[in-house]
């Protein structure tokens, strides 16, 4: 592998990585801050995408189905807050996970009753359609490197919000202490509405992005739940740092991993078994990596809680 | 394969003599409607494909006024879900609650895998409108399963054909990693005599394909070949173009069809696969066909629904030829065998093993005058041709 | 420990060895209820973990595909005999809690439940690549296991006796282990982990041999789910039937065996009903959840032991 195809993977990796840390930021404050599992932030993410493409679709333009996807699944998150999650705040974890399996299952549903089976097309905005030639024959598509732009502006929007703010000072005491807060005299309540409403529309703006080069389909947050939450325990509950660096980690692992394991088993096998088994390995490689790292630090690379 | 060994063949003949003699064919009144299971997965990510051959079966019967050889039918639709276990329990269910005539569709291998001894040893006759797979096209052979479809290894082979037709030297192979992948992968390498430069493997749940496409950049094949069914087939796509490499010839199977072109759109264009029928093929059949499923469902229809709507063909024939008595399976399996219907592809009938015996081609993605887009044949590779299994399978005369 | 704990399960028992003989006695009703009995086995076992132990995994599915695929692995020896294929299916999911119990009780709480689910992927994407055994596709099994060159269960009957002997023997079990001192032992730990340490009591251990029983019940269960579908398939391992199972734990409560064994029967036969009503069905049973959750605290068994 030569130096220049490494880099466009290490690219990739990084580009990947961010998507990942724009639902993973999401999932760790709601389940930092208040406590709750919320096994229906892959959906939002979906919905995301949905309205994405529906709004564009309708309206005509990119711009403006981002510009409206983005309150509108602020809104649905906050419809959902309010019409499920806010009754499962005092109840233990397991009776989160359960009802918001309900919720999924239902949404998953619910897409494919509205929109059809059959995958939703996003085209892509006219103004990042080109592409940036880095190495022969092979153009790094401008709107990937939009994506990896507008998620580290928005790591870096999270940064200031939660390190230079007052709410955001709130959400870090929260994560570390939620009842002294309150016992503080916060309302806590409006508080959780706040971060819950915001990492509806972080996970939706996830799916806006990724619209236009993934397929929008019933289901497809399932998958990136599971990796969600692999980044969120990576990199320590509540931890927005942790997030965006186990988020780059498990980006850089599945994509360089999938290039490469399959070379580094040719060094053992012959080449059929070698692809086969490197491939079966590189899907592994990511739960392996987490294994690892919780077997050495049970609480992740950034515990919160003390 | 390693699945079909002698021991559990023999083990099988034993449990189908079995429940031959147990399971006598229910003799109903002629007047009674024929009872059909219609199996397809109409959940989860994969549903598009199942919806397309369930309303694929829904228009034939249409088209026959709900009637098999002059029989009225009753449809009785099973969500596969995808998941094997479910799909057996729902079959039996199907089977015996039911007690349907004949069980048609199947989206998938490992669901019609597993199926298959729940019907067949129910002697009762399976009709596979997708699933192709080679175990039951060779050893495996059953006399009570019939497909509409094809093996899969044969609309895989035809690219490798084309490839070698078209005189490229170093093809890139590019497929999801498990069985139908693998599958995929040797049946191009079947007819492909160049240089394979590289095969690389992705999981089923695969969604970002830069990585791969930074490697196809980086060795410069004359053409990629790839099998990405669904989804899948969707990002690859769309991906691939953006990553500017649509100079690199596109080869595929079940990646760029009706049922994903329309979220692939432009970006599909002057992509090829092949297949054993298209919208655009010219006969009278096939033109009733694509104009009403477009009237009726409002999509442009692809093989999954071809090969249903050739199945209701098939058995409304099957059914008329004995006379609407089901009782006799001998001469029910005749009938069904003759394949006395007009097919939407034109010419067909069944081998050996009761797979097809058909012309394959090399289709096309172009963008209609209405600006849909659909595939479109550009010229025949295989003509009549029979799949590699059938040679090894030895069908039993009578069951 | 009231009357009703074993009152309830007694009463379900009967009407699971009744129900062949009061019109449940064709193949596909027997084919259902063996599904149900077969992952009540495998809740209980996971309620062992969960309500015993407070350790929520979300990896079981991996013991129960590990226990399938020792049936395949023997039967593509030509080995179909049950006290081969029974030791070995229960022996391997066993192995494999031992190996992976090991470093994933280290941790607790969320991060066990991601440990679990990594372990689970693993074998999932190992199943995944046994090309020998159909891969992906699966591979179709030929005939049951049979007992002493015995193929007692082919017939559907015996089979669903056989299924409700090994769910009744695993219920009795998990309930014989909560009640006595090592259960206790659990439990404690769970509720408190520093005063069990202070009584001079390691829970470590205690933990780890409960994983090793679940996995070796859910091994069990698997042997018998392989049976029952006569097919064997990498999806058994999926992580949403991880999921599945601990929904059904959790729909039936957490009071005791009897909970799991009710959220698992619900669960599968709901799930059935309603597929027969509508395409989407799903559309119904999302919001039923949510609905238990809401308002019956202590699931299932909670609210018929409120009775």
């Amino acid at each position: 592998m030569n130096t220049t195809l490494l880099l466009v993977q290490v690219l990739n990796g990084l580009q990947f990585g961010i998507l990942l840390f724009l639902v993973a930021a999401g999932l760790t404050l709601v389940f930092g801050v208040m406590d709750f599992i919320n096994l229906a932030h892959g959906v939002q993410y979906m919905i995301g995408a949905y309205l994405g493409a529906t709004l564009a679709a309708l309206t005509g333009s990119f711009w403006l189905g981002l510009l409206l996807a983005l309150p509108a699944a602020l809104l649905f998150g906050l419809l959902l807050e309010l019409l499920v999650f806010r009754h499962l705040y005092e109840r233990d974890h397991l009776s989160q996970v359960l009802a918001t399996f309900g919720v999924i299952l239902f949404l998953n549903q619910g897409v494919k009753a509205v929109f059809g089976a059959a995958p939703l097309q996003m085209p892509v905005p006219e103004a990042l359609s080109g592409g940036v030639r880095i190495m022969e024959g092979l153009l790094y598509p401008a709107y990937r490197l939009a994506i990896l732009a507008a998620g580290l502006a928005t790591a870096a929007l999270l940064w200031v919000l939660v390190e230079r703010t007052r709410v955001g000072m709130l959400v870090r005491a929260g994560a570390s202490n939620a009842p002294m807060l309150s016992a503080l005299g916060v309302d806590v309540r409006r508080l959780f509405m706040a971060v819950f409403g915001f990492g509806a529309m972080l996970a939706g703006f996830a799916g806006v992005m990724a619209a236009p080069i993934l397929s929008v389909e019933p289901g497809m947050g399932d998958n990136l739940l599971i990796l969600a939450f692999v980044v969120i325990v990576i990199g320590g509950i509540g931890s927005i740092r942790g997030a965006f660096i186990a988020a780059l980690i498990v980006g850089l692992v599945e994509t360089i991993g999938r290039s490469m394991m399959p070379d580094l088993m040719r060094l053992f096998l012959d080449a059929s078994a070698a692809r086969q088994t490197g491939a079966a390995l590189a899907s592994m490689l990511v739960y392996i990596v987490m294994a690892a790292i919780l077997a050495f630090r049970p609480a992740g690379l950034f515990p919160v809680r003390t | 394969m390693g699945i079909e060994t002698t021991p559990a063949l023999a083990r099988r003949a034993m449990l189908a003599a079995g429940a031959a003699l147990l399971a006598a064919p229910t003799v109903r009144a002629q007047g009674a409607p024929i009872k059909v299971g219609l199996v397809a997965v109409l959940t989860g990510p994969q549903a598009a494909l199942g919806t397309q051959l369930r309303d694929g079966w829904t228009l034939g019967l249409r088209h026959l006024e709900n009637r098999l050889g002059g029989r009225p039918v009753e449809t009785i639709v099973i969500d596969d879900e995808l998941r094997p276990d479910v799909a057996v329990t729902k079959v039996r269910a199907a089977l015996e609650r039911d007690r349907v005539d004949f069980v048609v569709g199947v989206v998938f291998s490992n669901i019609l895998q597993a199926i298959m001894r729940p019907v067949t040893e129910a002697n009762t006759f399976l009709i596979s409108t997708n699933a192709g797979p080679s175990t039951f096209a060779g050893r495996g052979c059953n006399p009570f399963f019939f497909t509409t479809s094809y093996n899969n290894d044969q609309v895989h082979s035809v690219m490798g054909q084309a490839a070698q037709d078209a005189g490229y030297r170093r093809v890139f192979l590019l497929t999801p990693n498990y069985q139908a992948g693998r599958d995929a992968m040797a049946g191009f390498k079947s007819r492909f005599q160049g240089q394979v430069v590289d095969e690389v493997y992705v999981p089923l749940t695969h969604v970002d394909f830069s990585a791969e496409l930074a490697r196809i950049a980086a060795l410069r094949p004359d053409a990629i070949f790839t099998f990405m069914p669904g989804g899948l087939g969707v990002n690859l796509v769309r991906q691939y173009r953006q990553a500017g490499l649509q100079n690199i010839p596109f080869l595929s199977t079940f990646t760029v069809d009706e049922a994903t072109l329309p979220a692939q759109g432009e970006a599909a264009l002057g992509f090829f696969s092949g297949a054993n029928w298209a919208p655009d093929m010219e006969n009278e059949q096939n033109r009733r066909f694509v104009r009403d499923m477009e009237a009726q469902f409002n999509y442009i229809p692809a093989t999954y629904a071809a090969q249903s709507y050739d199945a209701a063909m098939l058995l409304d024939s099957a059914v008329r030829r004995v006379g609407g008595n089901l009782a006799d399976r001998n001469a029910l399996r005749q009938a069904i065998a003759a394949a006395d219907f007009r097919s939407v592809r034109g010419a067909f009938r069944f081998g050996v093993n009761q797979y097809p015996v058909q012309d394959f081609w090399l289709c096309q993605v172009v963008r209609r005058p209405d600006g849909r887009f659909q595939t479109q044949t550009v010229r025949r590779v295989l003509e009549a041709n029979v799949d590699p299994w059938a040679g090894e399978c030895r069908m039993p005369g009578r069951v | 420990m009231t009357w009703r704990d074993a009152a309830l399960p007694a009463g379900v028992f009967v009407a699971l060895a009744l129900a062949p003989f009061l019109g449940f006695g064709q193949s596909h009703s027997l084919t259902l209820l063996a599904r149900a009995m077969i992952f009540a086995m495998a809740a209980i076992s996971l309620m062992l973990l969960v309500g015993g132990a407070g350790l929520v995994s979300l990896g079981h599915a991996a013991m129960l595909g590990i226990g399938a695929y020792a049936v395949v692995v023997l039967d593509h020896a030509r080995i179909t005999e049950a006290w081969m294929v029974l030791p070995a299916g229960v022996g391997a999911a066993a192995l494999f809690a031992l190996a992976t119990g090991a470093i994933a009780i280290r941790t607790s709480g969320v991060h066990f439940i991601m440990i679990t689910l990594a372990f689970g992927q693993m074998a999932f994407f190992t199943a995944s690549s046994l090309a020998l055994y159909g891969g992906d596709d699966g591979y179709t099994l030929y005939g049951r296991t049979e007992i002493f060159g015995a193929r007692l269960l082919e017939d559907r009957l015996a089979f669903h006796f056989a299924c409700l002997f090994c769910l009744v023997a695993a219920w009795a079990l998990v309930r014989v282990l909560l009640a006595s001192r090592f259960g206790r032992v659990l439990r404690a730990a769970r509720e408190n982990e520093t005063r069990v340490r202070a009584l001079g009591l390691e829970p470590y251990p205690y933990r780890l041999a409960a994983y090793v029983i679940a996995g070796a019940i859910g091994g069990l269960a698997g042997v018998l789910l392989a049976n029952a579908t006569e097919f064997v398939a990498p999806a058994y391992l999926a992580w949403q039937r991880s999921g599945d199972l601990l929904f059904m734990v959790i729909l039936g409560g957490l009071a005791g065996p009897h909970g799991a064994l009710l959220g698992a029967l619900a669960f599968v036969l709901v799930e059935e009903w309603l597929a027969t009503l509508t395409e989407h069905w799903r559309l119904i049973f999302g919001p039923l959840l949510i609905l238990c959750v809401l308002f019956l605290r202590g699931g299932i068994a909670g609210l018929l032991g409120r009775g």
